[in-house]
C-alpha cells in the first residue's frame, strides 16, 4: 500500500516553478499584463529613487533626543523637536506637575473605546461604564475636589482639547442630526420649514465662519458682564455644524427604506415614535454607517480649525513650539508627527465602523 | 501682529458703538473681586508672548502684564492669560473677556478712536524692515527695484511694503505666503529676493537660517509700529494703573533701580527715588493702589532694561539691540514722566 502511494507521488506533476511561490505571486499580481508590467517597473524605479534617501533622512541620519543645537548640525531628521517638546505639544498649558491627570483621562477614554469595539461587551454595563468614565475624566481634568488642584478650562489644551472637542462634538451632533433628519421629513409644515432652514443655513457657510461668529460676534450680544467659556462656544459651533451634515446623510438613509416598511409598521398599528424607533431608524441608520463615519472623521479633523480663534488644540501647540526660533526650522518633522496622530485617530474610526458594519451584518 | 481684515474691523467697529461705556473704577473693583487680571496675549510670538515647553508664559508683553498684576495684587502671577488671534483681540477687550490687551498691538488713530481702545505707554517701538541674502550685494532698501518680496498676506506689512515701493518709484513682485514657517523657508530656498517683516522678527528669522552669515538686515525701517498695551474706553482709573505700571519699569531703569538693588534703594536719600518706591507716600493712593506698587513691580518683574534683555535682548535668540527702545538719555524713546 505504502509502496503504491510513493509510486503515485512520483508521477504527480508539480506546477511549473514560475507559477507558484514568490515568483508565481509576482507574475500573477505584478506582471500579468503588459500595462501592469510597465506600471510595476515605473513604480519600482520610483521607490528605488525615493526610499533610500527617505530612510536615511528619517532613521539613519536622524537624531531623537538631543538639543536644538545638535539638530542644526545633522543632515537627517530632527525628531528631537517632538521629544523635547512632547509634553507641551500633548498637554499645552495644563499645569506641568499635574500632567498625570490628562494622561489618565486619555487612557480611560482609550480603554472605553477599546471595550466598545467588541460586541460581547455591549451591554447596559458598558453604558454605565461610559457614564462613570466621563464623570471621572471630568473630575480629573477640572479638579477642585478630592484634593485635586482646580484647573480652568482655559488651560485645557493639546490633545486633551482635541479629544474633548471631537468626542463631545460627535456624540452630541449625532442625535441632533437624526432629529433634524426626521424633522425635515415631517409632515408638520412648521417643523419641516425650521429644519430645512437650519440645515441649509448651516451647510451654506464654512465652519470657520461659525467659529468666528461664536468667538467674535456672539460675545457682543451678551448682556453686560456675562461671558461664556470660549471652549464651550467653539464646542457648540462644532456640534451645530456637524449635526447639519449628519442630518442630510440620515435623511438619505430614511429615503432608502422601502415604502413597504413604513406601511407595514403603520399596519401593525405603531404610532410615529414607535414606528421610527423599532422599524425605520434601526434599518436606516445601519445603511448610512459609511457616510456617517466619513462625516465624523472629517469633523474630527475640522476641530483643528479652532486654531483661528486662539484655542490651543494639538495643532496650535505644535505650531507654537515651531514659533520658538530654536525649533523654527524643523516644521517637517513636527507636522509628520501630527499627521501620524491624526491618521491613527481617523484610521481607528474607520476601522471601528467596518467592525460595526460586520457585527450588525449590514 | 497687525493682521487686521478690513471687513472684520468694520463689523467690530459698528458693534462697538453700541457698547455701553464703563464706569471709572469699575475694572479695578472687578479685578480685585475676581482675584486675578485677565490678560489678552499673543500666544505664539517668541520674545513677546509665548509659553515655554512647560507651558509657562514668557515675553516682553507677558512681563508687562505681570507688572500690572504686581501693582494691583503685590503678586506678579495673579493672571489668567487668554491667547487671542489678531482678529479676535479687540472684541475680547470690548466684551470684557480681558481687562488689558498686551498683544503687540500697533497704536493707530483708528484703533484709538473707532475701536474704542485706549493705548497706554508704548512698551516696544517696532518698525518694518528687510532681510536680504548678502550675495545680493544690496546696501540700501532703495536699491531693491524689481525685487520679489516675501510677505504675509492681509497685514499692514503687505500694505507698508507696497506703499514704500510706490513712493520710491520702484517695482516689486510680492510673493504672498500665509504661514510664517513656510514664508521663511520660501525665502531661504531663494523663491524671493527679500523678506519683509517687523524688525523684531527679522533677527529671529535670520537666526534660523541654514547659514545666518549669508543673510543681513538692511538698515532702513519703512514703517512705525509703536506696540502698546491697550484697555477699554471709559475707565480712566484702570487706564492710569496700566499706564503707570509700564512707566514704572521705564522710570526704574532711568533712576538706576533694578530688581537686585531695589531693597538698598529704599534707603536712598534721593526724594525722587523715595517717592517712586513709596517711602514717601502719595503715588499709590493717587492711583488707588498700594504705596509699594512700583517697588513691587521692580522687585518682582524688573525694570524695563532687565525685561528687555531677558526677553528680546542681544543675549536671546532674537538678538535685538536697544535702538529706539533705549532710555532717552541713551538716544532712545523710553521716557517716563516724574512720579510725583
Amino acid at each position: 500500500m505504502s509502496q503504491q502511494t510513493t509510486q503515485h507521488r512520483k508521477y504527480e506533476a508539480r506546477p511549473p516553478i514560475a507559477s507558484v511561490g514568490v515568483i508565481g505571486w509576482i507574475r500573477q499580481n505584478l506582471f500579468n499584463s503588459p500595462l501592469n508590467s510597465v506600471l510595476t517597473i515605473i513604480i519600482m524605479a520610483g521607490l528605488v529613487q525615493l526610499l533610500p534617501p527617505v530612510t536615511k533622512w528619517a532613521f539613519i541620519d536622524s537624531v531623537w533626543f538631543t538639543s536644538a543645537d545638535v539638530c542644526k548640525d545633522t543632515s537627517g531628521a530632527c525628531w528631537s523637536v517632538i521629544s523635547q517638546n512632547l509634553r507641551f505639544i500633548l498637554f499645552g498649558f495644563y499645569p506641568y506637575d499635574e500632567h498625570w491627570r490628562p494622561i489618565t483621562s486619555v487612557l480611560i477614554l482609550f480603554g472605553l473605546f477599546w471595550l466598545s469595539y467588541y460586541r460581547q461587551f455591549w451591554s447596559k454595563k458598558l453604558l454605565y461604564g461610559w457614564l462613570v468614565g466621563l464623570v471621572v475624566m471630568g473630575v480629573l481634568m477640572k479638579g477642585g475636589i478630592f484634593g485635586l488642584v482646580p484647573v480652568e478650562t482655559t488651560q485645557w489644551s493639546g490633545i486633551s482639547l482635541t479629544l474633548l472637542l471631537s468626542l463631545f462634538g460627535l456624540t452630541a451632533a449625532y442625535p441632533l442630526g437624526v432629529m433634524l433628519a426626521l424633522g425635515r421629513r415631517s409632515t408638520l409644515p412648521a417643523v419641516k420649514t425650521l429644519c430645512v432652514i437650519y440645515i441649509e443655513l448651516i451647510r451654506g457657510v464654512p465652519l470657520i465662519s461659525l467659529l468666528f461668529m461664536s468667538s467674535v460676534m456672539f460675545p457682543l450680544f451678551l448682556p453686560e458682564g456675562v461671558t461664556i467659556d470660549k471652549i464651550l462656544r467653539a464646542q457648540v459651533a462644532i456640534i451645530l455644524f456637524t449635526a447639519a451634515y449628519i442630518a442630510e446623510v440620515v435623511r438619505g438613509g430614511l429615503q432608502a427604506i422601502p415604502k413597504g416598511q413604513y406601511e407595514a409598521a403603520e399596519a401593525l398599528g405603531l404610532e410615529y415614535g414607535l414606528k421610527m424607533r423599532l422599524i425605520i431608524l434601526p434599518q436606516a441608520l445601519k445603511v448610512v454607517i459609511p457616510p456617517t463615519v466619513s462625516i465624523l472623521i472629517s469633523a474630527f479633523k475640522d476641530t483643528s480649525l479652532v486654531i483661528i480663534i486662539g484655542l490651543f488644540d494639538i495643532m496650535k501647540t505644535t505650531k507654537t513650539t515651531l514659533a520658538n526660533p530654536e525649533w523654527m526650522g524643523f516644521s517637517t518633522e513636527a507636522y509628520i508627527f501630527i499627521a501620524i496622530l491624526y491618521f491613527l485617530g481617523c484610521f481607528s474610526m474607520s476601522n471601528f465602523s467596518r467592525n460595526l458594519e460586520k457585527t450588525l451584518k449590514t | 501682529m497687525k493682521l487686521m481684515k478690513a471687513g472684520i474691523t468694520a463689523a467690530v467697529a459698528t458693534m462697538l458703538f453700541m457698547a455701553p461705556a464703563a464706569q471709572a473704577g469699575e475694572t479695578l473693583d472687578a479685578v480685585k473681586a475676581r482675584g486675578f487680571v485677565q490678560v489678552g496675549i499673543n500666544g505664539s510670538l517668541f520674545g513677546f508672548g509665548m509659553p515655554d515647553d512647560k507651558g509657562v508664559w514668557h515675553g516682553l508683553d507677558v512681563d508687562t502684564a505681570r507688572a500690572v498684576s504686581a501693582a494691583v495684587f503685590g503678586d506678579p502671577d495673579k493672571i489668567k492669560y487668554i491667547p487671542l488671534t489678531a482678529q479676535t483681540r479687540f472684541t475680547a477687550l470690548q466684551s470684557k473677556e480681558v481687562d488689558v490687551l498686551c498683544r503687540n498691538a500697533t497704536r493707530t488713530l483708528s484703533r484709538d478712536t473707532e475701536l474704542g481702545l485706549n493705548f497706554v505707554t508704548v512698551n516696544y517701538y517696532d518698525g518694518q524692515g528687510f532681510l536680504i541674502p548678502t550675495k545680493l550685494g544690496v546696501k540700501s532698501a532703495k536699491e531693491l527695484d524689481g525685487a520679489s518680496v516675501c510677505v504675509l498676506p492681509g497685514t499692514t506689512t503687505e500694505q507698508n511694503v507696497a506703499d514704500y515701493f510706490r513712493a520710491n518709484n520702484m517695482k516689486m513682485k510680492p510673493v504672498v505666503i500665509e504661514e510664517n514657517t513656510e514664508l521663511n523657508q520660501a525665502f531661504f530656498s531663494g523663491r524671493c529676493d527679500v523678506l519683509t517683516s517687523d524688525a523684531s522678527q527679522l533677527a529671529g528669522i535670520r537666526a534660523v537660517a541654514p547659514n545666518p552669515a549669508d543673510y543681513e538686515i538692511l538698515p532702513q525701517i519703512i514703517s512705525k509700529e509703536p506696540l502698546a498695551p491697550a484697555v477699554r474706553h471709559g475707565d480712566d482709573q484702570w487706564r492710569d494703573i496700566v499706564d503707570y505700571s509700564v512707566l514704572a519699569m521705564i522710570a526704574a531703569e532711568d533712576m538706576g533701580i533694578t530688581s537686585a538693588n531695589v531693597d538698598e534703594m529704599l534707603k536712598s536719600t534721593d526724594p525722587n527715588v523715595q517717592r517712586f518706591l513709596g517711602v514717601t507716600p502719595g503715588n499709590g493712593k493717587a492711583l488707588g493702589l498700594d504705596e509699594k506698587f512700583a517697588y513691587n513691580i521692580v522687585k518682582m518683574v524688573g525694570n524695563y532694561g532687565e525685561v528687555f534683555e531677558r526677553n528680546v535682548g542681544v543675549n536671546t535668540k532674537l538678538q535685538i539691540k536697544r535702538g529706539l527702545n533705549a532710555q532717552w538719555k541713551d538716544g532712545g524713546l523710553m521716557y517716563a514722566p516724574p512720579f510725583k
